[in-house]
């Protein structure tokens, strides 16, 4: 009998499907829950148009949590995304007023966020600071900025065209898909296809060994900044678009659902584990979880505590995981 | 722990300070130099009422500070601090005026700011979650219960014997200025000549080291979340004394401020160094800082940019020493 069990288990179908079930559960187990919950009490969950809905929300929350999934598999974090979004709406809007140019308004955002995320990248790379002081520094900095920029107000009276990005469709397929998809895709590439990839998870799992190999992770760490900058950026476009101009508290707070989707997605925040797949199912997790509640007529404060309850739980679930 | 041996390296270049001791003076000779300008720029600056004005923000602002000092040392980070006071703050309004009674207010918003602590304590220790992460979570768990709680409502409106803790004046000097110098007497003592602080700093300087050498290294990486918890109640009864108002943003800014204060007072985030006086000079240049700006009409606006700018400098200035004394 325990030889037979011994040759099943042993067997390797059995132990691929033992760890495809393996790979599935965490996230994807919690959003299936959140569906079958959510569709059994309220009835507008199933909808087609909320679904849409779903799936729109959460393109400016994918474009946040995919570099963020790289930053912490590099054993970092990156709290001033949401400020710095807020703060390039704020940009985009007051340069695209300015100059009436949509094309101008975008790089000026996206410079600005380039910039941010370099002076990031800059301070913890070359000073080896810790990310969460850096950021939150800089979370402050943006902060500011942004409601200098925009004296504290709303910036009304950006060009209608602006609003494609957010309502527009190409070939049947919204506009924001399409760009949360060609990032993904992109980004996909980037972390599993080429070196600059591999060093992103050495960072997290084996700094000592890249820096004995005589590697320099100071440029990688830099970049990954960068990237986080220039999603934040594209992040931009569709926010602005969406909200039809810049205000300097947009998206404040937005990093923590990024983190959250992170962390619900598997990865971990201490040795480099974890990817983007994860982040996704995470993504949907976050957007199911926020929408869901919603529908049922729950204020943001009660998603926003929810949100922190199942970051604490993914948490706690990851160092158990890490432990044994 | 460096402390002890860094003297003796020092002594032939003929000073007597230590380096801890030479890095108070260089920041007590920043706030003298931060005063003396604001003095000549502004006439508002160097009068009695201003001075004691800034004395009593910086006491506020020690008070939440001193807790996250203890954290900091121990090579944690409490980023909960600013949303535990709101959460506090917001309940020990609402019993106030429900019960009448202060005491029972203000044993709820202690008790809710070290039950916070205390959760965040065996987040850290128990769980095992990265205490930036674990507390993080914990600010927007406080964030959303604390905007729920209150439902947009503000509270405001209390007894004048409640008030009197944070604007109330004992021999010409405001209240909470005495509740810092309790605070730093009692703080200082403990961290400096019981064996109970000088078991948080060596945990803080290095961990393993001091679990292998028989420090009850998880009682006291609980106790001084506990401690930033509690710190953190406190000083939310008397902000809410001082503005006689709660409601459900009043801390955002304070988790900022609070860490920038413990950075500028010269306490390591790489754990290990710092002292409780270093926090109040912090807190004292970080609000001149900040009281001049408004002496000066400069927006509200700019304050998140220049406190977040101070809290990078400080941190950089700090890896720096590191790096020239080889830590």
């Amino acid at each position: 009998m325990d030889d037979a069990l011994q040759l099943v288990a042993s067997s390797r179908r059995w132990r691929w499907s033992l760890r495809l079930l393996h790979s599935i559960s965490g996230a994807a187990w919690l959003l299936a829950l959140l569906c079958l919950v959510f569709s059994l009490v309220t009835p507008d969950f199933l909808s087609g148009a909320n679904l849409r809905n779903v799936l729109l929300q959460g393109t400016i929350l994918l474009l946040l949590a995919l570099p963020m999934t790289l930053i912490i598999l590099t054993e970092g974090l990156d709290l001033s995304m949401g400020a710095l979004l807020s703060l390039c709406t704020v940009v985009l809007a007051v340069v695209q007023i300015a100059t009436g140019s949509i094309l101008l308004g975008f790089s000026a955002a996206l410079l600005a966020a380039l910039v941010m995320g370099a002076a990031n990248g800059a301070l913890i790379a070359a000073f080896d600071l810790p990310p969460f002081v850096v950021t939150l520094g800089t979370l402050g900095a943006a902060q500011g900025l942004a409601l200098v920029a925009a004296e504290g107000r709303t910036t009304m009276g950006v060009a209608q065209g602006l609003r494609w990005f957010w309502e527009g469709s190409l070939l049947g397929v919204a506009a924001p898909l399409w760009m949360a998809a060609l990032v993904w895709v992109a980004i996909h590439m980037l972390l599993y296809h080429t070196r600059f990839g591999g060093r992103v998870f050495a960072l997290g799992g084996n700094r000592e060994a890249l820096r004995f190999a005589g590697i320099s992770v100071k440029w990688s760490l830099l970049w990954v900044y960068m990237l986080g900058g220039a999603c934040v950026g594209l992040a931009a476009l569709l926010m602005t678009a969406r909200i039809n101009g810049g205000h300097p508290t947009a998206a404040i707070g937005l990093e923590f659902d990024a983190i959250a989707a992170v962390a619900v997605g598997g990865t971990a925040f201490e040795r480099g584990k974890g990817g983007l797949s994860g982040t996704v199912l995470g993504v949907l997790v976050v957007g199911v979880m926020r929408n869901g509640l919603n529908l049922l007529s729950m204020p943001s404060s009660v998603q926003v505590a929810a949100v922190g309850v199942v970051v604490i739980a993914a948490l706690w679930v990851d160092a158990a995981r890490g432990r044994s | 722990m460096n402390s002890a041996v860094q003297p003796a390296l020092d002594a032939p270049r003929g000073t007597q300070l230590s380096p801890e001791q030479r890095a108070l003076v260089l920041r007590l000779a920043v706030l003298g130099l931060l005063g003396l300008a604001l003095t000549l720029a502004s006439q508002a600056f160097l009068t009695p009422g201003n001075l004691l004005n800034v004395l009593r923000q910086a006491s506020l602002m020690f008070l939440l500070a001193s807790g996250l000092t203890l954290v900091i040392l121990c090579g944690g980070l409490d980023l909960s601090i600013g949303a535990n006071v709101a959460l506090s703050a917001c309940l020990a309004g609402t019993v106030i005026q429900g019960t009448g009674s202060v005491l029972l207010g203000c044993a709820v918003g202690a008790g809710c700011g070290l039950a916070i602590g205390v959760l965040n304590g065996l987040m850290v220790t128990a769980l095992r979650i990265p205490p930036f992460i674990a507390t993080y979570g914990m600010l927007w768990i406080l964030h959303g219960v604390t905007y729920w709680f209150m439902n947009g409502e503000t509270i405001h409106g209390f007894p004048p014997a409640f008030r009197a803790l944070g604007s109330g004046y004992f021999a010409g000097v405001p209240l909470p200025v005495y509740l810092m110098l309790a605070v730093l007497l009692v703080g200082t003592v403990l961290m400096q000549y019981t064996t109970w602080g000088q078991e948080v700093y060596a945990t803080g300087a290095n961990t393993e080291a001091a679990e292998l050498s028989g420090v009850p290294v998880f009682a006291r990486r609980l106790a001084v979340y506990a401690a930033s918890g509690l710190m953190g109640g406190l000083a939310s009864l008397v902000f809410l004394a001082r503005l006689n108002s709660a409601e459900g943003d009043m801390g955002e800014s304070l988790t900022l401020q609070a860490i920038a204060a413990v950075l500028i007072g010269g306490t390591s985030l790489f754990g290990g160094t710092g002292t409780l006086v270093g926090t109040l000079i912090g807190a004292l240049i970080l609000t001149v800082v900040l009281n001049g700006m408004n002496l000066l009409s400069v927006s509200a606006n700019w304050q998140p940019l220049i406190t977040g700018v101070i809290v990078i400098l400080s941190v950089l200035s700090d890896a720096m020493a590191r790096k020239r004394h080889g830590g």
